[in-house]
């Protein structure tokens, strides 16, 4: 799986640095800025922003950083991340509320709640998952203009 | 015309174009456009930033004036419980509600007690309503216009119960017109330490039906009530308690609230911005109520008030401990119920001042557009071409209102250029003089010759 380019639509892309709490959400925070910007209906840009953020942070606790990135069309809105660090072993497991591997000092932080990829789940129309263990982790989740949640 | 009115405005005379507004209005409201600041009014939520940070006093809130009363017969003062804290504790809530009533006024209505009322219709709210969280109250105007405007993801958390001064002016005018006096003789005069009520009383498309007739503000007030209040007044009797009175600085909305509510409290516009941005990442779901002031310290710190909040608060907190009455109590409930726990039905609409186009397929070209726009402008947020960041002139370039060369590096990049050419130019000697022309279509080296 890889994020490419779709004639009509508009991609970003943004780096995402592996436990850096200084910056967490920023990316996602640029994201919700641009839905704003197009002017997607309220409901769907919040489904899109949150699966941003959920995904980022992810990239920074889990993935050991990577890449988020948005694909914005007028039917779809498309978050995507990608990184290349230890993979998900259970992603069954994984997908699971409450189910987290976040190490204690994250935790501390109030994150790690194990609750990500369950809300990106709900959220999303679409959510696909190519994981593979010590080679990295990508995610895709489509939102659809159409539909509402 | 945009169907927005608003109170804060500019003094052009006074404005020296000096952009210090412009960075730190929370919404990218303002820009400066021919030496002078002119304010988006699809953006502009009435906060009074740019009113407190003005060096040169330029920005003003436009309010009514004393005149107005003489428009009615029975004359109303609904004073914000704000107000109490402006006199160094020196004066009682009795006195000063007096004292009002030697500037013209019949009667004086306190919000405070509107305030223990809608306190009461609140709590049933976060007990009975299960989801969204956090909840978010409406008292404070520019934090709902706010919403709207850069949260419409967020317009679900507000809680749909009116604000203490709207619940107030009704309230004292049905008691009025229960006296005997005819409604339209009736007028209620809110007391306000902000722009943003002004506002929102004056706000044409509004999501609650406004009861009040008219707004002065504290600093109009003041000195008049200080000198009225030196000469000695009768005290009224004091309605409000003392968790009421308290809602005028930050935190009195939330303990008014009690131990049963999981609150948090947030002051400051900019402060208000960030807990928002939580929210709207799905955080904070452990909070049932979260009071949201758009001033600094609450409403004591409001752009209109004049003491320092920091002591406005004291004073208050003090006043609200000595002079606050016990709480309604039965009174309270029917009142409640009479008045249908003073719920807005309305739905609150988002502003989206910031969507580039209504075509989501043309939006979507124009922001890359914008996005390759910024990219060829420098990045330093310097504030000079009058908008507030470099991403702002873009979208106002985008927008057709800005042209690249708004940008004084782009403007320099382009001189230079410029230069480079004329000097370019000047360095070539004319062929009559023995220059040799340039080729470059032709295929024949030996072109130049040919020509002269
Ligand atoms: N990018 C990733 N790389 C490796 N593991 C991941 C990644 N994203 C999620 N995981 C695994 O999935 C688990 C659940 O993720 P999530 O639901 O977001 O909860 P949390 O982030 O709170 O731990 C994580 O604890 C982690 O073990
Ligand atoms: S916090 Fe109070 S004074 Fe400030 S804008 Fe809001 S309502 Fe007005
Ligand atoms: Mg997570």
């Amino acid at each position: 799986m890889q994020f490419t380019d779709t004639p009509g639509s508009l991609s970003y892309r943004f780096a995402v640095e592996g436990m850096n709490f200084k910056t967490a959400g920023s990316a996602a925070m640029r994201i919700k800025r641009l839905l704003l910007d197009v002017g997607y209906e309220p409901q769907l840009a919040r489904r899109a922003a949150i699966i941003a953020y959920e995904l980022e942070m992810n990239l920074i606790i889990h993935g050991g950083g990577g890449q988020l990135a948005v694909k914005l069309s007028p039917d779809f809105i498309e978050i995507y991340a990608g990184d290349q660090g230890p993979g998900i072993p259970d992603v069954e497991l994984a997908m699971q509320e409450g189910y987290s591997t976040a190490p204690p000092q994250v935790r501390e932080m109030g994150l790690g709640a194990g609750m990500g990829l369950p809300n990106v789940k709900h959220w999303a129309d679409v959510l696909k998952i190519d994981t593979k263990v010590d080679e990295g982790t990508r995610l895709r989740a489509i939102v659809y203009c159409t539909q509402s949640k | 015309m945009t169907g927005y009115f608003h109170s804060v405005r500019l003094e052009t005379k006074k404005c020296k174009g000096c952009t210090n507004c412009i960075r730190r209005c929370p919404t990218e409201a303002i820009r400066v456009r021919e030496g002078r600041a002119c304010i988006i009014v699809e953006r502009c939520i009435d906060c009074g930033e740019c009113i407190r940070v003005c060096p040169n006093k330029a920005k003003t809130a436009v309010s009514d004036s004393y005149e107005k009363l003489a428009a009615f017969q029975y004359r109303i003062a609904l004073p914000a419980p704000a107000l109490y804290g402006q006199f160094k504790g020196e004066y009682t809530v009795g006195q000063i509600d007096g004292a009002l009533l030697q500037l013209g006024f019949d009667d004086v209505f306190e919000v405070a007690y509107a305030a223990d009322l809608i306190t009461a219709a609140t709590q049933e709210y976060v007990a009975e309503v299960g989801t969204p969280r956090p909840l978010i109250s409406q008292a404070c105007p520019a934090v709902v216009s706010l919403i709207q405007v850069r949260f419409p993801l967020l317009l679900p958390h507000l809680i749909p119960i009116d604000s203490p001064m709207n619940a107030a002016a009704r309230l004292a005018k049905d008691q009025a017109v229960a006296k005997g006096y005819a409604r339209a003789d009736t007028g209620a005069f809110f007391i306000t330490p902000c722009p943003a009520k002004i506002t929102a009383v004056r706000q044409p498309q509004q999501h609650f039906t406004n009861y009040v007739d008219g707004v002065l503000s504290i600093q109009e007030v003041y000195g008049d009530l200080l000198q009225v209040l030196k000469s000695g007044v009768t005290q009224l009797r004091v309605t409000a308690s003392g968790a009421g009175i308290n809602w005028g600085g930050a935190g009195g909305e939330a303990a008014a609230m009690g131990n049963d509510v999981a609150t948090l409290t947030v002051d400051g516009i900019h402060n208000v911005i960030g807990i928002l941005e939580e929210v709207e990442m799905g955080h904070l779901k452990e909070i049932d109520y979260l009071e949201c002031q758009a001033c600094t310290g609450g409403c004591v710190g409001g752009a209109l008030t004049v003491v320092n909040q920091n002591l406005a608060r004291m004073y208050l907190k003090k006043l609200a401990a000595a002079d606050g009455v016990p709480e309604k109590g039965q009174q309270g409930t029917a009142l409640l119920e009479r008045y249908n726990r003073f719920g807005i039905k309305k739905n609150i609409r988002p502003r989206q001042p910031f969507s580039l186009d209504e075509d989501v397929a043309k939006a979507i070209s124009k922001l890359d557009l914008l996005e390759r726009t910024l990219e060829s402008l420098p990045g330093l947020d310097c504030g000079s071409c009058g908008a507030p960041t470099c991403r702002a002139l873009a979208e106002d370039i985008v927008r057709g209102l800005s042209s690249e060369t708004d940008c004084v590096f782009k403007l320099r990049e382009k001189v230079s250029n410029l230069a480079r050419k004329v000097m370019e130019l000047a360095s070539l000697v004319p062929p009559s003089m023995g220059g040799v022309r340039e080729t470059k279509n032709e295929g024949n080296g030996e072109a130049d010759n040919e020509i002269d």
